[in-house]
């Protein structure tokens, strides 16, 4: 049993470093099918290496910690970006009976670790004592805050018709159907603020490179860089995961063993996120934030009450 | 309303009788005045607030250094000249106001009071010549370092290396260097923060994927907002116009390709067209029309060049690549008749390098069948975008008196829904036996330049067909003396031809004494090249008016009050490019 436990414990690790490090290939061999060009094809089979290329790169480069930065915060802030991103993986039910922890509170514990994920940037952006970086620091707390609100709201639909906060019991309450029929309003939702928690483009305003150079992580460098990165990869990974066993039935599907079903589903969410990315251009800061409180929160709000009356109704 | 624009320009200056001190014969035909240093400034005014038409856009602003010049009779001694080269629109008319000047380091008053576009020019005339403008708000250099001994346009001024002592770099100096590179608010006239707010100044370069290249703007910043913005520029400044001044006619052509460096060969073309009217040469109709292509074939590249950096600016990642892609596919063209790709030098005075080469049609005629479809995309992939809306529309708007104030002209200016273009309006190298049609938006924000510039895309193709369909037979070099380097089938049997074949290209073309300006309508806006010749192998001062200067001048005046974010894009959407913008 413990045993079990312990495999289970370092697959899901591995699975989700792995996982993050791969994703540094498929993006870029993704984003340049849909840009007419190459992508990394030298190092290996189909550049399948470039990531170990990459991570020996990052490793040799020269480790510098400027001097006009608060050193420990400076540090720890890549480590928390990481970390954080990588707590979440603990709930997440990959098939019948393989999750960490099976928490009976397991989505709110989601959401709480997810709203750590910003100390990172926070922290990263503040210690690095440079414009550039405080600027991100600023924007990515500020887009935190505002689609952290509607992201736990947008839920809350689901949670109302599964009648729990257990993950694997919300993937078993889709026996019927998916989550994404009753719920469609609130996996838009959802994607959104998915989009946003992890800084992603159309949401990538903490890094915006065409204004703030590299934003939050101007100053890193080396494997410190390389753990922000490795954390936005597994917020990636993490919130298509969610975004699967929230209103894709998990790891439900014929055929196909569960854990098959599960990557699959998670593997085309995250396909979306990077075919996003080579499409949309980045809005705003004031645009961002009206679009959150002026559109977004309401909506999460009236799919609430939607849901809810169904759900008293019987008619769910 | 009026019969003669010439004569009316002369009406004008009856006003100012006293102070004329002459009318000049200008080669271009341009109405060229000498007025009194006293009373140039109320004329100026005149002209441009009273005068019926205006001439509402101050084209140029320049001197000279007349020291080292053969003088003319019936001018008094002078040591400089201020030029001022007045545009009227509605006249479709120039104006040339001279102003001369005496002494070593003279002085002369400042127009930025009523004319905000000379701010720049006046810095730039201060930094080149030593030229003192009494009234202007901030005379510190512009485009050489602040540390910088001397005026480089100065005829004094060495042009080369080898005139000066060897470089050092001492200690002490590089110390001094250091402390001039500390940004200090108060340098550029700022405040540090108002009663209860700090202000943040941020340095936007000059290393900044944002800018395109090698310019700064200090921000200053209340929270994301701009307060203000100050561009500093001259970090790509390469002296084209003093290396002008030491070239010969034929071997600038190269330099100017240069200038800007997306533009190719139609950076040759006011040049080589102002040394042909200076010359006198009439070149054939295959030339024109091989020019004409060439030009909208850079054209159409400078366009796609800027819509994937301008997407890029508002943070999309993808259209950078298709539209390098679609400028492949132009430089396959280009390379195949010219050699070359982004600076093929290929104009020559009186013709072009070399004939077309056989197979040029089918090469045109398959990126013209090409492009279309991708246009198409763009207008969906971004034109269509609420995102890119949204960055876009509104921001960075100016009205049409704003943009003759600051000087913009090209597409910046048809988007403020003003249809002015230098091709339609007073045609050149045979553009008007072209149809084609002038875009124009109405807003003049960024979405609308954005909107303007595809059109002329589409333009250009339609000029590019027609170009292929109609190119006219015979040479591609005029018959005339002074074409460098001259047609070489006569020149081993007749011994006329062969000494000025001989020392047209050792020596170099001499080429007569005159003074001319002629703008084009490049890819950016006007683009002009005033020269000055007295008659010998080079140049005695090459002035090059480029349209990306005023455009970024006016950036603080559009860019006050709004976002960090709302600054890129709006310099994504003007279009500059720093080798154009520093020279």
């Amino acid at each position: 049993m413990i045993l079990k436990h312990v495999l289970i414990v370092i697959g899901v690790l591995g699975g989700a470093m792995s996982a993050s490090a791969g994703l540094v290939w498929l993006e870029r061999r993704l984003l340049a099918v849909w840009q007419d060009r190459y992508g990394p094809n030298r190092v290996g089979p189909f550049g399948l290496l470039q990531v170990a290329a990459d991570g020996i790169k990052m490793f040799f480069k020269e480790d510098w910690v400027p001097p006009f930065a608060d050193k420990p915060v400076f540090i720890l802030a890549p480590v928390l970006a990481m970390v954080t991103a990588l707590l979440s993986f603990a709930v997440l039910p990959f098939a019948p009976g393989i999750v960490v922890a099976d928490l009976n509170i397991g989505l709110l514990y989601f959401l709480a670790v997810v709203a750590l994920g910003v100390f990172g940037i926070a922290l990263g952006g503040w210690s690095s004592n440079n414009k550039y970086a405080l600027i991100g620091a600023v924007r990515g707390v500020a887009q935190m805050l505002s689609y952290e609100v509607f992201m736990g709201l947008s839920l809350m639909g689901v949670v109302l018709i599964a009648g729990t906060f257990n993950l694997s019991e919300i993937v078993m309450a889709q026996k019927h159907m998916w989550n994404v029929v009753p719920q469609f309003p609130g996996f838009v939702l959802f994607t959104i603020a998915g989009f946003a928690e992890t800084h992603r483009t159309p949401f990538d305003l903490p890094e915006a490179e065409s204004e703030l150079v590299a934003g939050y992580h101007t100053e890193y460098s080396g494997m410190k860089f390389g753990l922000f990165f490795v954390g936005e990869y597994l917020g990636v990974t993490m919130t298509s995961a969610m975004i699967v066993i929230l209103f894709f039935g998990g790891w439900m599907g014929p055929f196909f063993p569960p854990i098959v079903w599960f990557l699959g589903k998670t593997f085309v969410f995250i396909c979306f996120f990077i075919l996003v990315r080579a499409a949309l251009p980045r809005p705003r800061y004031d645009q961002l934030m009206g679009y959150a409180w002026k559109v977004l929160l309401p909506l999460s709000l009236l799919n609430l009450l939607v849901t809810g009356a169904f759900v008293v109704g019987g008619y769910i | 309303m009026i019969t003669s624009a010439t004569d009316s320009a002369d009406k004008l200056m009856e006003r100012f009788g006293g102070s004329v001190l002459k009318k000049q014969q200008a080669q271009d035909g341009t109405p060229t005045f000498w007025l009194h240093a006293d009373s140039f400034k109320d004329a100026l005014r005149y002209l441009k607030e009273q005068a019926e038409p205006p001439y509402s856009m101050l084209y140029d602003l320049t001197a000279l250094d007349e020291r080292r010049r053969k003088k003319e009779d019936g001018i008094p001694s002078y040591d400089f000249t201020v030029v001022y080269h007045l545009m009227s629109f509605e006249r479709n008319e120039d104006l040339r106001i001279k102003v001369p000047l005496n002494g070593e380091y003279p002085a002369l008053d400042s127009i930025t009071s009523f004319w905000p576009a000379a701010d720049w020019y006046e810095r730039e005339i201060w930094d080149m010549f030593g030229i003192t403008f009494t009234g202007h708000p901030s005379l510190r250099r512009i485009l050489m370092p602040r540390s910088w001994k001397g005026h480089p346009l100065r005829k004094e001024h060495p042009a080369r290396a080898t005139e000066m002592g060897p470089f050092t770099m001492p200690l002490e100096d590089i110390i001094r260097e250091e402390e001039a590179l500390r940004f200090r608010p108060s340098d550029f006239g700022l405040s540090e923060g108002l009663e209860d707010t700090d202000f943040m100044f941020l340095n936007l370069g000059p290393q900044h994927p944002g800018t395109h290249g090698l310019l700064r703007i200090a921000l200053q910043l209340d929270g994301e907002e701009i307060v203000d913005a100050i561009p500093e520029i001259g970090f790509h400044h390469r002296g084209a116009e003093k290396m002008g001044e030491r070239q010969t006619w034929h071997t600038y052509i190269p330099y100017t390709d240069r200038i800007d460096y997306l533009g190719g060969v139609m950076n040759n073309l006011p040049y080589v067209l102002a040394v042909e009217k200076l010359a006198g040469i009439t070149v054939p109709d295959r030339v024109n029309v091989i020019r004409i292509l060439l030009c909208e074939l850079f054209r159409a590249a400078n366009h796609l060049v800027w819509l994937g950096t301008f997407v890029t600016d508002v943070g999309a990642m993808s259209p950078v690549f298709f539209t390098f892609n679609d400028r492949e596919h132009i430089f396959e063209i280009i390379t195949a008749i010219t050699g070359g790709r982004m600076h093929p030098s290929w104009f020559r005075i009186g013709g072009v390098a070399q004939d077309l080469p056989a197979g040029w049609d089918t090469l045109v005629r398959r990126f013209l069948a090409y492009l279309p479809p991708r246009l198409k995309e763009y207008h969906t992939l971004i034109m269509g975008n609420s995102i890119f809306k949204a960055r876009t529309k509104g921001v960075g708007a100016y009205t049409v008196k704003d943009a003759m104030n600051w000087g913009v002209t090209g597409p910046g200016l048809r988007a403020c829904g003003y249809e002015w273009d230098l091709r339609k309006k007073r045609p050149y190298s045979g553009y008007d036996a072209f149809d084609f049609d002038i875009p124009t938006a109405s807003k003049g924000d960024c979405y609308d330049r954005a909107v303007v510039r595809l059109e002329e895309i589409r333009q250009s193709l339609k000029i590019i067909e027609q170009c292929l369909n109609n190119m006219p037979e015979g040479p591609y070099k005029a018959d005339h003396p002074l074409t460098t380097p001259p047609s070489k089938e006569r020149t081993l049997k007749d011994i006329d031809t062969l000494i000025p074949h001989f020392l047209g290209v050792g020596w170099g073309p001499v080429i007569p004494k005159g003074e001319v300006c002629v703008p084009i309508e490049a890819n950016k806006g006007l683009n002009s090249y005033y020269l000055v010749s007295e008659g010998d192998i080079h140049a005695y001062r090459v002035r090059i008016r480029t349209p990306s200067f005023p455009h970024l001048q006016m950036v603080p005046a559009i860019t006050r009050g709004l976002l960090v974010p709302d600054l890129l894009a709006i310099l994504g959407s003007i279009d500059y490019v720093l080798a154009d913008l520093d020279r």
